[in-house]
């Protein structure tokens, strides 16, 4: 019976995700076929003047962007089934190897961002909720809320100050040193790129889990099993590790599973003040450049980013808690 | 950043003045943050535009009385360029959050009261606008629309509704199947009536502070999408202008053309995040109970 509820389930949750990513590629794709920007134009840029309209007609046939929007987007779902994204103008190779090279150097970074904030962000979340009302309490609170007011481009500029230009600690910016080979290039100077932009999106990161933390301890705190377990004498971190700490646990995880959109978003942002490397660098130069086919398959591969986080919250809320399978077959 | 949408316990900074009780407090909270805006907003518009033209013999120069945040390599006044910077940047967050919190109201009321249909079709929207990353959906429509404030403003509204058209059904449905409004209907009221007398004066406060609430978030983000050269033009005042183009000087250690900008936008986005969260707590009755 659980067995067959969770299928259904997970095959309805499919099918919304499918669907949804269908409408995406509409939407994107009509969006971006009347955009004001001429792709062409885009793609020669400044020698404009240089091209006759011979080669401006060759350059449209070449990317097959004389067809009728239809007639393209037909092409181009067709290509997307197979796996084929097309292939990107700025950096003249597929789609598909530019996302994967491009999204391996930022998923270093919002792993670490995603880690670091998780668990930073927990425990400011129990320490604050454990002491509620009093100045410990207040303070991380009033520092969580400002952070969620901060602007994260501008915690980066304040870092790269602090820690780049006057302390030297750290490079100011790029994924690796400039003018070495790639060969050359260590894990640790790969590390030693990392930390800034991984600090700064921490950082950001852990004002929200902080502050749901919070929240959801003082709730459990109020409950009734917390009011006996304290009648028989437990306090403190014994009273916490035995009651309160594990129904905290299992939201903090999803919540950090659904936050995938904004530690994406985060890392655009990042990326773009340390000019690391990533998919999110990516993404504003395909925008700013006009790369529609790199820009198409941003867009829905960060959609699938997104889904396949809010699907991993999902499971973990089924697999994890009880109650959850039990309120399904009622 | 949903944190600002989450139920938040009354602010206690005030505590050590004994004489003012919790709702005194608030207001005082509120009509301060108020009047750090208004500040900003005022010295935005009154101030000379002559003091960001350029000027020569003033350039790179480090914040004192005369230039509270410097000048830039140019010799404009910094706080002259963010105070106008920010000016804009509040016009446009109001307009786009007007826009969101429109968008809201209306899918939030249909999908409450519209039937099932209807309400798994605006579910099913709801998870399409989560499903891109803001910033990412953000840079798609400024694409689209040619960059320019008309593209933040249209970018921000589009992309802020989903959470709030959430607490808006949930709010219309709770009133629908409360019982005084069985009530009116069995006593024969019509549909109408129902929907202007009973509902909508619930959702009058809802309309206000979730303008105020969505605020934040549509700032920073028409402050980002300007700073990743999207949105408005690099002619224009705006913070996050005036941001990217510190960046190039951050090397030579002229840390005021980041710092006192940035630090502006925080202030006035905390500024309006506290008196949003404040006036929700003190038009929502339940939060009286904290």
């Amino acid at each position: 019976m659980i067995r067959l509820e969770r299928v259904t389930w997970l095959t309805g949750k499919a099918l919304r995700i499918m669907t949804l990513l269908f409408a995406l590629c509409v939407i994107s794709f009509v969006l971006l076929s009347y955009s004001p920007i001429d792709p062409v134009q885009a793609y020669v840029g400044a020698d404009m003047m240089r091209v006759s309209s011979q080669q401006r007609e060759q350059i449209s046939e070449y990317w097959g962007l004389n067809k009728p929007p239809l007639e393209r987007f037909v092409r181009w779902g067709r290509a997307l089934i197979h796996g084929d994204l097309g292939v990107s103008m700025i950096f003249r190779s597929p789609v598909r190897d530019v996302i994967k090279d491009r999204f391996a150097a930022s998923l270093a970074l919002m792993a670490a961002a995603w880690f670091f904030s998780g668990i930073i962000g927990f425990v400011m979340g129990v320490t604050a909720g454990m002491n509620q009302g009093r100045w410990l309490d207040r303070i991380l609170k009033w520092y969580c809320l400002t952070l969620a007011s901060t602007p994260t481009f501008w915690l980066g500029l304040l870092l790269v100050m602090v820690f780049s230009v006057w302390l030297g600690w750290f490079p100011v910016g790029l994924g690796v040193p400039a003018g070495q080979l790639s060969e050359d290039v260590t894990i640790w100077n790969r590390v030693n790129h990392l930390i800034l932009p991984a600090l700064t999106l921490s950082i950001i990161g852990v004002a929200n889990i902080a502050l749901h933390t919070r929240q959801k301890l003082i709730d459990v705190l109020k409950s009734d099993y917390i009011l006996f377990a304290r009648a028989k004498g437990k306090h403190g971190v014994q009273l916490l590790w035995q009651h309160g700490l594990r129904n905290i646990m299992l939201p903090a995880i999803t919540l950090q599973f659904a936050s995938f959109s904004e530690l994406f978003g985060g890392s655009v942002l990042a990326e773009q003040v340390f000019s690391y490397p990533g998919l999110g660098n990516a993404t504003v130069q395909a925008g700013l450049r006009g790369d529609l086919p790199l820009l198409l398959g941003i867009v829905l591969f960060s959609a699938l980013f997104v889904f396949s986080g809010n699907l991993m919250a999902d499971l973990i809320y089924l697999v994890v808690d009880p109650r959850i399978t039990e309120a399904t077959t009622l | 950043m949903n944190t600002s949408l989450t139920a938040r316990m009354p602010y206690p900074v005030m505590a050590f003045i004994p004489t003012l009780n919790r709702r005194q407090q608030t207001l005082l909270l509120m009509a301060m943050a108020a009047v750090v805006v208004g500040v900003m907003i005022a010295a935005g518009i009154l101030l000379d535009n002559d003091r960001i033209a350029t000027h020569f013999d003033q350039r790179n120069l480090a914040p004192s009385w005369n230039h509270l945040f410097g000048t830039d390599w140019l010799g404009r006044d910094m706080f002259t360029r963010t105070a106008k910077g920010l000016t804009v940047s509040i016009g446009i967050g109001m307009i786009a959050s007007l826009a969101s919190v429109v968008i809201a109201m209306i899918l939030g009321l249909a999908s409450a009261t519209l039937g099932k249909t209807v309400d798994s079709a605006v579910s099913w929207l709801v998870d399409l606008f989560l499903g891109v990353p803001h910033l990412v959906a953000l840079i798609l429509i400024a694409f689209v629309m040619g960059g320019g404030a008309k593209g933040v403003i249209v970018g921000v509204a589009c992309t802020h509704w989903p959470s709030l058209t959430r607490l808006i059904r949930a709010e219309v449905l709770q009133i629908r199947f409360s019982e005084y409004v069985h009530v009116s209907k069995h006593m024969g009221r019509s549909r109408v009536f129902i929907a202007v007398r009973h509902v909508m004066p619930h959702l009058a406060p809802q309309f206000l502070v979730g303008i105020l609430l969505l605020f934040p978030h549509a700032i920073l983000h028409e402050a980002s999408i300007t700073f990743l050269g999207f949105g408005l033009s690099p002619h224009q005042p705006a913070i996050g202008v005036i941001l990217s183009e510190s960046m190039k000087y951050l090397a030579t250690g002229m840390w005021w053309l980041a710092f006192f900008p940035g630090l502006s936008l925080l202030v006035i986005v905390r500024s309006m995040d506290i008196i949003g969260d404040h006036l929700r707590q003190l038009t929502d009755p339940h939060s009286a109970h904290e």
